[in-house]
């Protein structure tokens, strides 16, 4: 597949060509964080920047999407009835996504596009997505990515892989949109056999420097049940508050909740992000809950990640190792330790 | 302050050996710089887990509503009166409760630190009385403590737990010449627009977690309005009416009840400064009622009782 270098200086001019041909979102700083949003101007990118405080997956996956509109006037025939709004599916780049996040994509479409069911509102975005990537090359302290099968130089869910140089970055694609994308990039340079060296040497490098602090094979062969009923729930959900930070800010955390709002006599029905940590998740009409205590709530978002989805799908675990919930737990749970205590299923707390 | 932790250890020890307690509610060493975690420590093989340092910002008083056995809880000033909030809310009583007080002198801004830091990742902290030294791979950076505690904590005026049934250290002395108010003053000066456009871009990032809401000890209601489907009380989505109607009720709610701990601001992911709209309502608690949240166990909350030499005259 197509190989090019760019210089730092000509990244602008291929940003801007990128953006004549679709909306390009990047990596743009908002107050001390970063978040994806769509560039105005080349410029807006920021390339230097360590990982986005949300990840993108509100990118195919809204916090709020409106997907159907229904009337509530008396004399409209139709009162009642709902109507699918138009599905967006604007031609999008998103330039710079960790390899993390876009393997979040692909964990995420193994549950949205099965062979029973596959969900339009992810579909639809989804497909419109082109995802040009940025390795990794330094890694978080708090990352532990090639512990939950990705690396910081993962290209499997990505069209291009950029590797960032001294002094400029060489692209490569790793899929036929991405191949498209690269062949009239404007100022590009030839991928040189030293500029390859030296990209293959800085992945290596970046890969070693990520921490294992746990194994996951040993959950596969666990029962269910004997993880579910594990002594060490108890003592890993004290701290939780329920928050919800560690869902929302998770690539891979995907539950949504669907709801109706009304406003005079025009109504939508909407779906929303949802969170296990949250007292609606699983709320029965009956109004029981099977998950109405903490400890359920803070068991279901470890045991769903690290084992339902994989004895469900034979895939995963539902986790990038991208270190958010590990970041911004505001009461410091910490999910390596949690998952090292599944694989070990130590019942002494440490 | 780190001889906090020896206190701390000898006094769950023997609370737990006596069966005074069935548990001691206090903090571990995190696995981040600059984070520890609550822990409920209930034998006494797992009390030398209990640290003390300058990483305990979480309020342990949110770890104890509604709770029915009886413990021991490790209170900095803020925490305990959070606790006399919940006595006098009935969200525990104070028989089921043994204090330990720790005299404080205002605990870490993470956040602050790791900005200050802009991008180099803190590996090892240390901390003096004076000062906090990170360092990490090829850098090492000391703050003046007072530099980065956390803005609540710099504008503290009950650093001593106001409730305790032991003091695990000499009081320490309180911040004089503290002006609470000085942004909230800014506010107020402002213009109806200016200041609707402050408010507006303050809480433009919120995504709607509530995480500011779960870390505050005082926001225990069975159903939050916001968590009300049928019918729904506030709209769901990030549409910013919502999201404003969100903040203000919240807000509105806590007036009265705030003690300013700064656990919503501690916890918001997305550094919201929540605090801005309490601190306000804290202010006219203490201007229209004289009050100070959570100081006097015996003393009823201003919005629950009326005195007959209340300043206004409206009522009379
Ligand atoms: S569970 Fe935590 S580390 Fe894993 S993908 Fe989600 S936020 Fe990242
Ligand atoms: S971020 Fe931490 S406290 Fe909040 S819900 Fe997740 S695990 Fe619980
Ligand atoms: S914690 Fe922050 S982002 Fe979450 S609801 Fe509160 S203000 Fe909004």
């Amino acid at each position: 597949m197509l190989k090019i270098f760019v210089t730092k200086d000509n990244l602008p001019n291929l940003v801007g060509r990128l953006m004549d041909g679709a909306t390009v979102l990047g990596p743009v700083k908002e107050g001390e964080a970063h978040r994806f949003r769509p560039l105005k101007k080349a410029a807006d990118l920021d390339l230097s920047y360590q990982n986005s405080r949300l990840s993108p997956k509100d990118l195919v996956h809204p916090h709020s999407d409106a997907m159907f509109a229904f009337s509530l006037k008396k004399d409209d025939p139709e009162a009642g009835i709902l109507k699918e709004l138009p599905r967006s599916a604007d031609k999008r780049l998103v330039l710079g996504i960790r390899p993390c996040d876009a393997k979040a994509f692909r964990l995420v479409d193994v549950n949205f596009l099965t062979d029973t069911y596959r969900d339009p509102w992810w579909e639809a975005r989804r497909e419109a997505t082109v995802l040009v990537g940025l390795g990794c090359s330094r890694p978080c302290r708090s990352c532990f990515c090639t512990a939950v099968g990705t690396g910081p130089f993962d290209e499997t869910a990505l069209d291009v892989l950029m590797t960032e140089l001294e002094d400029g970055y060489l692209l490569k694609a790793v899929t036929e949109k991405g191949e498209a994308l690269l062949r009239d990039a404007p100022q590009a340079e030839a991928a040189t056999d030293e500029r390859m060296q030296k990209a293959e040497g800085i992945a290596e490098e970046a890969a070693r420097k990520i921490s294992k602090p746990f194994v996951t094979e040993p959950i596969k062969d666990k029962p269910q049940t004997e993880l579910f009923s594990a002594e060490f729930w108890e003592e890993v959900q004290f701290a939780c508050i329920n928050c919800g930070t560690c869902t929302y800010l998770c690539p891979t955390c995907w539950c949504f909740d669907i709801q109706d709002e009304v406003h005079g006599e025009e109504g939508v029905r909407l779906r929303l992000w949802d969170s296990c940590m949250f007292p609606l998740f699983t709320l029965h009409g009956s109004g029981h809950n099977p998950r109405n205590q903490k400890l359920q709530r803070v068991r279901q978002r470890f045991m769903h990640k690290f084992k339902y989805y994989v004895d469900k799908y034979g895939d995963g675990p539902a986790c990038v190792g991208c270190g958010r919930c590990v970041q911004y737990c505001p009461v410091n749970i910490d999910i390596r330790r949690v998952v090292a205590m599944m694989s070990a299923s130590c019942v002494c707390p440490t | 302050m780190h001889a906090y932790t020896e206190k701390i250890r000898e006094a769950a020890r023997r609370l737990l050996a006596e069966k005074k307690v069935d548990g001691v509610i206090g903090f571990r060493r995190g696995t981040l710089p600059l984070m520890n975690e609550p822990v409920f420590v209930r034998h006494a093989d797992q009390v030398d887990q209990l640290v003390w340092d300058g990483n305990c910002g979480v309020n342990l008083a949110n770890y104890l509503t509604k709770r029915k056995d009886r413990v021991a809880v490790v209170a900095k000033g803020c925490d305990s009166r959070n606790i006399v909030v919940h006595i006098q809310e009935n969200q525990i009583a104070r028989d089921q409760l043994y204090i330990l007080g720790i005299p404080c002198k205002g605990m870490l801004n993470r956040r602050a630190i790791l900005k200050a830091l802009d991008g180099r990742e803190p590996l090892q902290v240390e901390e003096t009385e004076a000062d906090v030294t990170v360092s990490g791979d090829g850098f090492e950076q000391v703050f003046p403590r007072k530099d980065v505690l956390q803005d609540n904590c710099k504008i503290c005026i009950h650093r001593n737990p106001v409730i305790y049934d032991e003091l695990l250290g000499d009081p320490v002395e309180e911040q004089k010449d503290v002006d609470r108010y000085e942004d909230v003053r800014r506010i107020e000066a402002m213009t109806v627009e200016e200041r609707w456009t402050y408010f507006e871009e303050l809480i433009a990032p919120c995504i709607r977690c509530y995480a500011c809401r779960n870390a505050c000890p005082q926001c225990y209601c069975p159903t939050c309005f916001v968590d009300e489907s049928r019918p729904q009380w506030v709209g769901k989505s990030l549409d910013p009416t919502d999201t404003r109607t969100f903040h203000f009720l919240r807000a509105y709610h806590m007036a009265g009840r705030c003690t300013d701990c700064g656990a919503c601001e501690r916890a918001c992911p997305m550094d919201i400064k929540v605090r801005q709209f309490t601190k306000k309502l804290e202010k006219d608690v203490k201007e229209l009622f004289g009050y100070e949240v959570g100081v006097m166990l015996e003393e009823r909350p201003p919005l629950d009782t009326y005195r007959p030499d209340d300043p206004q005259d409206f009522i009379r």
